[in-house]
């Protein structure tokens, strides 16, 4: 029979989250009224236009002129949806591949392999992002004919790879050594014993921090508009400059990016529920 | 079975000071032998036993087990580490893994054996240490004292000529050491080569060939248990067994 005090504590997280989030939706409800109200002193009157948004998601109609018959299509933002989904997995993916290795090299006895990869880190995480893109986009790629699109994926996948090897090494490192050494006396190499047994491991701490870090590549990834890749932001300012509908259509680009984070946030903690069994 | 001649071993603590772990240390120890080595905290009994398989590397010396020099330049040293079981304080078993997976693991991986085989080895062991009704949970739903056991079942998945065990049963809540203990008793009868430090001097009585005590990185008084509990020659000897007994 439970006791009183445990069935307490099961109750306690549901309390806190009904009166956390009616504080917050009080809040919320206060700043909107004094945000209204200071436009509405400063005689700012916007018309909305928010009949303009659907078209830039979802329209029916013709593309062009010569096609026959109209059909369903994306709108403009919808687009620039799929092609920063596009580049935040394919640089998601090169990030963890790029994270692995640096985490595993910073490791390493060896000086050499450890002072290059401390460099790159050192290198990527002092300098701004902006100007990797721009770097990697008009010399690296101009060397090596990369499309907009690679050298986009290449600058995001090298810049967040620097801080997901980071978050490797401090995983790895939480890992007690005695789960390496106890690898070892059983006759594992090392690339064994990490592949079976202290990555695993340290995978499954570092899911948050790394949840976290996907979060940001997400958002970081709207500064590849620069190199003109109609990702989302993109096309959010093209579709401003042809309507002025400016509010309604950051908004909308804003909404977008949130549902592709909040997406990704709840996935993870899916997985992390799920690999919670051997606690 | 082990040599151990003239072995050197020096730590550098963090803030640069030099420990001298093991100094001019030599012992063999005959296939089945059971040695139990005890000493007071520092005294290098640890870093002997890390030694045997590697897990520290040696200043000056040289240690062979089973013929084969652990530094010879092109002395395998995972292949060396097959032949060496090692039973750790903090148990430190594979947490994101079952029971049964932490015993077959290495059978797969390292020994190359396939699953169906490992499964039953391991489950004969599971079974010799008293566990087998847990080969599906995780570690953390176990006892300190059946970790122990598991972590044993899986070193000698291994299939091992040595085995290694550093204060097993010092983590142990006192009702679970018994357990344990009773594990080693029943490989040390079945003619098992051990080096075991603990400082249980009960199980010393009953299955140790030979008890060795250590000071300062140096092997102090070597004996029979009998020596020990009846007439111990040095003044640390009797002053250690004093405070132990
Ligand atoms: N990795 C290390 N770095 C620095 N000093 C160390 C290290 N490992 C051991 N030492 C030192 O070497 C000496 C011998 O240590 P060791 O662990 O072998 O002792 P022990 O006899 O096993 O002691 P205990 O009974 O406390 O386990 C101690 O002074 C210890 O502080
Ligand atoms: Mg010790």
């Amino acid at each position: 029979m439970p006791s009183r005090l445990s069935l307490l504590r099961q109750k306690e997280p549901a309390l806190k989250f009904t009166r956390r989030s009616a504080i917050t939706v009080v809040v919320l409800l206060v700043l909107g009224y004094l945000f209204y109200h200071f436009f509405i002193s400063k005689g700012i009157t916007y018309t909305w236009h928010w009949n303009d948004i659907p078209k830039y998601l979802f329209y029916f109609g013709k593309r062009h002129p010569s096609e026959p018959v109209p059909s369903w299509h994306m709108g403009a933002l919808m687009m620039g949806l799929t092609l920063t989904l596009k580049i935040s997995v394919v640089s998601i993916l090169f990030a963890i591949i790029i994270g692995l290795i640096v985490g595993i090299a910073r490791l390493s006895e060896e000086p050499i392999t450890k002072f290059i990869t401390a460099c790159y880190v050192e290198l990527i995480r002092g300098t701004p992002l902006l100007v990797q893109i721009y770097i990697i986009y008009f010399f690296i790629g101009t060397m090596l004919r990369l499309s907009a699109f690679a050298a986009g994926a290449a600058a995001l996948s090298i810049f967040e790879g620097a801080y997901v090897g980071e978050i490797v090494r401090a995983g790895i490192q939480s890992i007690h050594k005695g789960q390496m050494e106890a690898a070892r006396s059983l006759g594992m190499s090392y690339a064994q014993a990490m592949r079976h047994i202290i990555l695993p491991q340290a995978l499954k701490r570092i899911i948050p921090p790394l949840a976290g870090q996907f979060i940001s590549l997400i958002k970081d990834s709207s500064l590849v508009s620069v190199i003109a890749l109609a990702d989302l932001t993109f096309r959010a300012q093209q579709a401003v400059a042809q309507s002025l509908d400016a509010f309604e259509i950051y908004f909308t680009a804003a909404g977008l990016y949130l549902v592709m984070t909040f997406t990704l946030s709840m996935v993870t903690q899916y997985i992390e529920r799920r690999m919670a069994v051997s606690d | 079975m082990i040599d151990a001649q003239h072995v050197y071993k020096t730590f550098i603590t963090p803030d640069k000071r030099k420990v001298e772990a093991l100094v001019d240390f030599t012992l063999h120890i005959d296939p089945g032998e059971v040695v139990v080595i005890i000493g007071p905290s520092g005294s290098g009994k640890s870093t002997f036993l890390r030694c045997i398989n590697r897990l520290e590397e040696i200043d000056r010396g040289k240690i062979t087990v089973d013929g084969q020099d652990l530094h010879a330049p092109k002395a395998d040293i995972n292949k060396i580490r097959e032949e060496i079981g090692m039973v750790f304080q903090h148990f430190n078993l594979f947490p994101h893994k079952t029971v049964m997976e932490n015993v077959t693991l290495a059978q797969e991986i390292v020994r190359k054996r396939k699953k169906s085989e490992a499964i039953e080895i391991a489950e004969a062991l599971l079974k010799k240490v008293g566990i087998l009704d847990k080969k599906d949970v995780y570690p953390s739903q176990l006892s300190g004292g059946q970790q122990q056991r598991v972590a044993i079942a899986r070193s000698l998945a291994m299939q091992p000529k040595v085995m290694l065990f550093d204060e097993a049963t010092s983590a142990l809540d006192p009702e679970m050491i018994g357990e344990v203990l009773d594990v080693m008793k029943t490989l040390a009868r079945e003619g098992m080569t051990m080096v075991v430090v603990t400082h249980e001097m009960g199980f010393a009585r009953e299955v140790a060939d030979r008890v060795i005590f250590m000071d300062s990185g140096k092997i102090v008084e070597t004996g029979t248990p009998e020596h020990f509990f009846t007439n111990p020659e040095h003044e640390r000897t009797k002053l250690f067994l004093s405070q132990i007994l």
